[in-house]
């Protein structure tokens, strides 16, 4: 402790600790247990508070925020119902490995456990779905807990990590010298950084070997910046590659090695060089049961090797032959140095090539086909013209449900940190208030959130954020009256039996976003749409709401039913069998 | 097959909460759990007994490990170890059995630690299965109240779960 130590409250120390992180946003929402801290917050200009309209809204553009960046993303609450509907989004954050440090208020510790007005058990409740968390009793822990929190938070798998703070520990009377502990140890916590040598070695003596190799990567390979590391093996191996929903973007989506998405919705050509394959190298992926689909019919030929940070996620459903735990990028930068020394040389194109045969007759297959022609907007139609419109360059968030699908196979990604959405949680409500955080991080770029129908009604108040902070994101909604991935499963497994899956009594979004101070359009006819997203990016300084109606009746294909093998999907209808042989 | 795990835990409050939690959270069996201060008084040390097959076993190994406040873990059936669990029975000692009552208790080298004109107490200490037996033997409608400390475990050897 330097002995003319600045003297700070409780509620300056967590302000002065945010502008120590480097933190540029808070996204919050005041209330009775954070009081002193907004006044903290009011006397200081270096971090800028986002007002939200819901604190759901908080931590999903604290989580936006952090996707885009891969910086920690930091949201702050109060205690109770503040606490509560933040959690919605510290578990959106959790399943998809997001950094992330909740601050919520507390009520003051002698009234901790008396069910006091606004008290819930905020450590009890978000214990399962936090990296960690902290209850700071004393003042005087409150500094060295806050960067506990962010060092948690951002590094080894990230994650959120919530701070409960009671409301007397932030009393502006008490005040303490601070003293930012930059150079944290903890003796409980270490995260991986290197890979095992032996272990990549033997990884690398399988990919030699390899007849029928594949790349399957996921999300990991984005929160670890290990992008180009990646691109560079595959272009190199010559391998093809696949990506689950979190990790595309790390791999340019144009690309010919790349065969598109894998797993439940995932390309023809994915889910059938993931059954034939025998050397699987799955890199930052988590083996998740939308990928695998019924774990006997998973890759039953291959061997497989797992490049994964967190020694939990090897071997947990499918059993790996070559696990290396360490850092994405640290593993992929070895793994590189002994392929270019190891390797032959003829091995830099296509060394595979039979292999890429099978793949490439498979791809003929046109699994993603749609008709093109028909009188309504398809929802695939939308989500290129989308593509065209925006040349590609675009952050996309999304919220859950068929229009996220249609976006993974119909917006190719070229770069990591542009495909935003909950893969994990599937949290309805995600998208609008992810572009928040998107739009404020980079507020020259194009950002667009694609929804549906019932999801974007979830977090619809974030309109309002949006107009006081100016963000000119666009929401292209795919509106087709249903919840469509419901409807959809409804008709494939319940006899058309569309149980409560018809959302009766919408809003007219266009009279919604413009009483809410925005402009909104509404297309109908597939001719009229390119024009009027040009028009909608056009317009760089204003909140575009651009109702699209969608054919109802669209499903989602291939799919993979819950419970079948990998192999065993339903393409579209339009497809004949014949082609398929 | 069961397992015996000892870890070493931050001393913080809801650190056993946090591995209670992982367990229902998770599915795992856990048969016993037992947790207290160890000479340094920032860590406890946690003993807990499950069953499960080698992956699950290794899963929940990681898992625990994976715990922020754990700071060290060792399956103590991978290698000799000693383990302990302590009991203490309050069993019906009435003119007619109290004789026989005392004969086990040396037998199975307990002690009385509490008498009263109608019953004992009996401590125990040992592996789980010598608790189990001396339960068996005790004459059927006896038995007033059992309770166990579930058990602790320690690996044979000069190394230690140490820092």
């Amino acid at each position: 402790m330097e002995p003319n130590a600045v003297q700070l409250s409780g509620a300056e120390i967590l302000v002065q600790a945010l502008i120590d992180e480097g933190v540029q946003y808070v996204f919050g929402y005041p209330g009775g247990s954070v009081l002193h801290i907004y006044d903290a917050l009011f006397k200081q200009d270096q971090v800028k508070h986002i007002l939200v309209r819901h604190e759901q809204g908080a931590t999903h553009a604290a989580d936006g925020y952090a996707r885009a960046t891969g910086k920690c993303g930091v949201c702050l609450v109060t205690s109770g119902p503040g606490a509560t509907n933040a959690v919605t989004g510290i578990a959106t954050a959790y399943m998809d490995s997001i950094p992330l440090v909740c601050i919520t208020g507390q009520v003051p510790t002698p009234v901790i456990g008396s069910d006091a007005f606004q008290e819930v058990d905020t450590v009890g409740i978000t214990r399962p779905c936090v990296k960690h968390n902290f209850l700071v009793k004393d003042v005087r822990d409150l500094a060295v807990t806050l960067r506990k929190a962010f060092y948690i938070a951002t590094t080894g798998r990230p994650g959120p990590v919530v701070v409960d703070i009671p409301k007397d520990v932030t009393d502006p009377n008490v005040k303490i010298p601070y003293d930012y502990p930059r150079d944290l140890r903890m003796r409980s916590y270490h995260p991986t950084d290197k890979g095992h040598l032996g272990q990549i070695k033997k990884a690398l003596e399988l990919m030699l070997q390899a007849k029928r190799p594949i790349f399957y990567t996921g999300g990991g390979v984005v929160l670890g910046e290990a992008s180009a590391l990646l691109t560079q093996l595959v272009r190199l191996s010559g391998f093809p590659i696949t990506s689950t929903l979190m990790g595309l973007g790390a791999y340019p989506g144009t690309d010919p090695q790349f065969l598109g998405m894998l797993g439940m919705h995932g390309t023809y050509e994915a889910n059938m060089a993931m059954h034939e394959t025998d050397v699987l190298i799955a890199i930052g992926a988590r083996f998740d049961d939308r990928v695998t689909g019924k774990i006997e019919h998973f890759c039953p030929h291959a061997k497989v090797v797992h490049i994964d940070v967190d020694p939990s996620s090897i071997s947990k459903n499918v059993r790996v032959d070559v696990p290396v735990v360490g850092q994405v990028a640290s593993v992929l930068t070895d793994l590189l140095r002994l392929w270019k020394e190891q390797a032959p040389a003829a091995s830099a194109v296509r060394p595979v090539a039979d292999w890429w045969e099978k793949i490439e007759a498979w791809r003929r297959v046109d699994c993603l086909h749609y008709d093109r022609a028909s009188d309504k907007i398809k929802p695939q139609f939308a989500v290129e013209t989308l593509y065209k419109v925006t040349h590609g360059d675009l952050y996309l968030t999304s919220d859950v449900g068929q229009h996220q699908m249609f976006a993974a196979q119909f917006y190719p990604f070229e770069k990591p940190r542009r495909w935003i959405n909950s893969g994990g949680l599937g949290t309805m409500g995600f998208g609008l208030p992810a572009a928040v955080g998107v739009q404020l991080a980079f507020p020259q770029a194009q950002v667009a959130c694609i929804s549906g129908d019932a999801s974007i009604l979830m977090c619809i108040q974030e309109m309002a954020t949006c107009k006081q902070y100016n963000l000119p994101i666009k929401v292209i909604l795919l509106n087709n009256g249903y919840m469509g991935m419901v409807r959809q499963w409804q008709e494939f497994f319940y006899g058309s039996r569309y149980s409560h899956s018809y959302v009766d009594a919408l809003p007219d979004f266009v009279k919604l976003a413009e009483s809410f101070g925005h402009v909104g359009m509404r297309v109908e006819r597939p001719g009229d749409l390119a024009a009027a997203m040009q028009e909608a990016f056009a317009m760089k300084d204003r909140f575009v709401f651009l109702d699209v109606v969608v054919d109802p009746t669209e499903n989602v294909y291939p799919m993979i039913a819950a419970g079948k093998g990998q192999h065993e999907m339903h393409l579209p209808p339009s497809l004949s069998e014949r082609e398929l042989a | 097959m069961r397992h015996i795990i000892a870890v070493l835990l931050e001393n913080e409050a809801g650190a056993l909460s946090r591995v209670a939690g992982l367990f229902s959270a998770r599915g795992y069996n856990i048969e016993s759990l037992t947790v207290a201060p160890t000479d340094d008084p920032t860590l406890s040390r946690m003993t807990l007994v499950t069953t499960g097959n080698e992956e699950i076993v290794e899963q929940i190994k990681k898992q625990l490990n994976k715990l922020i406040d754990t700071v060290k873990l060792l399956d103590l059936t991978e290698g000799p170890h000693i383990e302990r669990e302590m009991m203490m029975i309050k069993v019906r000692a009435e003119a007619g059995n109290r004789e026989e009552l005392k004969r086990l208790t040396d037998i199975f080298r307990a002690k009385i630690i509490d008498v009263t004109d109608s019953s004992y107490v009996v401590e125990l200490t040992g592996a789980s299965k010598k608790l189990d037996a001396f339960i068996d033997a005790v004459p059927k409608g006896l038995i007033v109240e059992v309770v166990r400390s579930g058990p602790t475990g320690i690996a044979r050897g000069e190394k230690g779960l140490t820092l």
